[in-house]
């Protein structure tokens, strides 16, 4: 096991190095910052002191190994427009993504898993056929389109809940929160809803064909035969053994949660990561782009080493290093 | 001697078309691509043509009339365009850079895949490798770092498109010729001395074919999904290509004014247009799959 996670974490930080020499490299072709900062009526001299510096009159490779021996201290460099350093603007704006992400699981899973069951113990009833066909409506349908469609809704046609930012917010262990808020609860809404909808078709499917999996296992038919309730069987029986690729998915899956927060928090313009991105990117911000992208590279790496982890805990058929390699996908 | 034989194209006519949720889907599908192909034709108007349209129309609800009298179906956007004929043109640049990126990931795939199959070993251990690594990130990430490098333009969402998708197909195609390297027919083209790629191409990949076009028409899918929500996020196509995405976006700053038709029914075209790929491909997979097979 400990030299499973030793391997591991040595692949992992060749991925990082080999990530951030792409990442920097490819960042490093976007456009020409310099138009962007410097005042167009300002001479060539002070063009020269301000591209000198950010540093970007150095060789790529030279730029590249200040960047490297920064980022093993921490420092992945300092914005161009805010002229703060990326990482503290970054984890700033995290606590944002964070909660708007956990939102969106907790509805997926509150609302998936009973969904699922259901549909799982009456496959062929109008109720188990209509959660299906909700649910591929939930994969076909463009998660930006359906946030147009709620604000279309709830914001314009009947005027309930605003369709941007985060609200009022309540300090909780040095964290900004919204949904401690009546208004922050109500700029939460939407936005999570809009996040948790694929997981949520997602998670029904799997609750699915884990329950029809498992209603035809021995161990449902002793315990039926016993006498056991159902609710008993279907809580204690079925949902216990569904449990380990459910929460095998709702770990992997919450990597691509915040990825997807992108999308969600340019349409509620959400004050988080992923919005900082999408103005980074049209403001040429390499240095944020740059450090977003390493941290959510990181943050997939231990999501995916930890899930492997908690599998072979929670499942003990599964023997780690043995070619195991990445988990499920 | 004309004995009845069904050819296997026949058969999976006839097992398709046992679906009428999947006929239904074709026959949109079919709708949808005939309208990519000819927008130029069944368009009321041409959209981009600066002689055709004007400002005085603009942003009109749908069903109104214009000055010269003609009627907008579905309303106006904000240049005074025709939302229909807009919307027509959109689904040909979403249609076209969806199935176009499909194929050439297609081909990247089958020859990655086919490689690492058939050489195994260091070969097959770096290129799923790649392949894993790059998998354990969502496509959207990836895309969007793409795009952040390369900017924008239709060449460049494609290769954005094949980059988050050759993986699926390498994987795909590298399980299936695994289990065909070991078959009988393989080996006797071995042993009848044929050429590796003569093997590889004439074959072992038309045995592989029936899992991939299963795999590749979901995927046209998602590439229009995925395409049309880089565009809405303002790094896809360039407002040269007004891909369906491109409208949406568009419409989203008068959604709050209430002119929902600019943003709404370009929405509404692209989700026709999975929903009919998606109820094709479903219809495939079981068609296709050999152990469901009478």
């Amino acid at each position: 096991m400990t030299e499973y996670i030793i391997r591991r974490l040595l692949q992992s930080s060749l991925v990082l190095v080999a990530m951030s020499v792409l990442v920097f490299a490819g960042v490093y072709a976007i456009g020409n910052p310099i138009e962007l900062l410097v005042n167009p009526m300002a001479d060539d001299a002070e063009r020269a002191r301000v591209i000198a510096n950010l540093g970007l009159d150095k060789p790529l490779w030279e730029q590249y190994l200040t960047f490297f021996k920064g980022a093993l201290t921490g420092d992945l460099g300092k914005s161009f427009v805010f002229n703060v350093p990326a990482v503290g603007l970054i984890l700033q704006k995290l606590p944002a993504t964070i909660e708007l992400a956990l939102c969106a699981m907790v509805i997926a899973i509150l609302f998936g898993i009973p969904l699922g069951l259901w549909a799982g113990l009456k496959p062929d009833s109008i109720a188990g056929k209509t959660i299906m066909a909700g649910s591929i409506l939930g994969f076909s349908l463009p998660t930006f389109w359906v946030g147009l469609l709620l604000i279309m809704l709830f914001s314009v046609q009947l005027g309930w809940l605003p369709s941007n930012g985060r609200g009022d917010t309540v300090n909780v262990l040095g964290f900004e929160v919204s949904f401690l808020t009546a208004d922050g609860l109500s700029h939460l809404f939407m936005p999570a809803l809009n996040l948790a909808l694929f997981k949520l078709s997602l998670i029904i499917r799997l609750t699915r064909a884990g329950t029809r999996e498992a209603l035809l296992q021995d161990y449902v038919k002793f315990a039926r035969a016993k006498g056991l309730r159902a609710s008993r069987v279907v809580g204690v029986h079925v949902l216990k053994n569904i449990m380990i690729p459910i929460v095998t998915v709702i770990g992997l899956e919450f990597g691509s949660v915040i990825a997807f927060a992108i999308v969600t928090e340019s349409i509620f313009a959400w004050p988080g990561t992923g919005k900082l991105l999408i103005d980074s990117i049209t403001s040429l911000d390499r240095p944020v782009i740059v450090a977003y992208l390493m941290i959510i590279v990181t943050l997939f790496i231990v999501i995916n080493l930890v899930v492997d982890i908690l599998y072979s805990v929670l499942d003990p058929r599964v023997r780690l290093g043995q070619g195991a390699g990445q988990g499920a996908h | 001697m004309t004995a009845a034989v069904q050819t296997p194209f026949q058969r999976i006519a006839s097992d398709f078309a046992a679906s009428k949720l999947a006929l239904l889907g074709f026959a949109m599908l079919v709708v949808v691509i005939g309208i990519a192909l000819f927008a130029p034709v069944v368009s009321p108007q041409n959209p981009y043509d600066l002689t055709q349209i004007d400002v005085m129309d603009s942003k009109l609800g749908p069903g109104e009339k214009s000055m010269a009298g003609q009627t907008y179906w579905l309303g106006t956007d904000d240049q005074g365009r025709d939302m229909l004929s807009g919307i027509f043109y959109g689904l040909r640049i979403s249609l076209g850079v969806g199935v176009l990126s499909t194929i050439l990931a297609l081909s990247l795939g089958i020859l990655f895949g086919l490689t690492a199959a058939w050489f195994g070993g260091r070969i097959d251990a770096l290129i799923m490798r790649i392949c894993d690594i790059q998998l354990s990130f969502p496509a959207i990430l990836i895309a969007l770092i793409l795009l952040a490098m390369l900017g924008q333009g239709v060449d460049k969402i494609i290769i954005a498109l094949i980059t988050v998708q050759w993986a699926y197909y390498a994987r795909t195609v590298r399980g299936a010729a695994l289990v065909e390297r070991g078959k009988e027919y393989v080996e006797a083209a071995r042993g009848l001395g044929l050429s590796s790629s003569r093997i590889l191409f004439r074959h072992l990949l038309p045995n592989v074919l029936p899992p991939l076009i299963v795999v590749a028409t979901v995927q046209v899918a998602h590439a229009i999904a995925l395409e049309a929500t880089l565009s809405f996020l303002g790094l896809g196509l360039p407002i040269t290509e007004p891909s369906l995405g491109l409208l949406i976006s568009n419409g989203f700053q008068y959604l709050m004014s209430g002119k929902y038709w600019i943003s709404f029914y370009p929405g509404l075209a692209l989700l026709l247009t999975i929903v009919a790929i998606n109820l094709v491909a479903d219809q495939l997979r079981d068609v296709l799959n050999p152990r469901l097979q009478k």
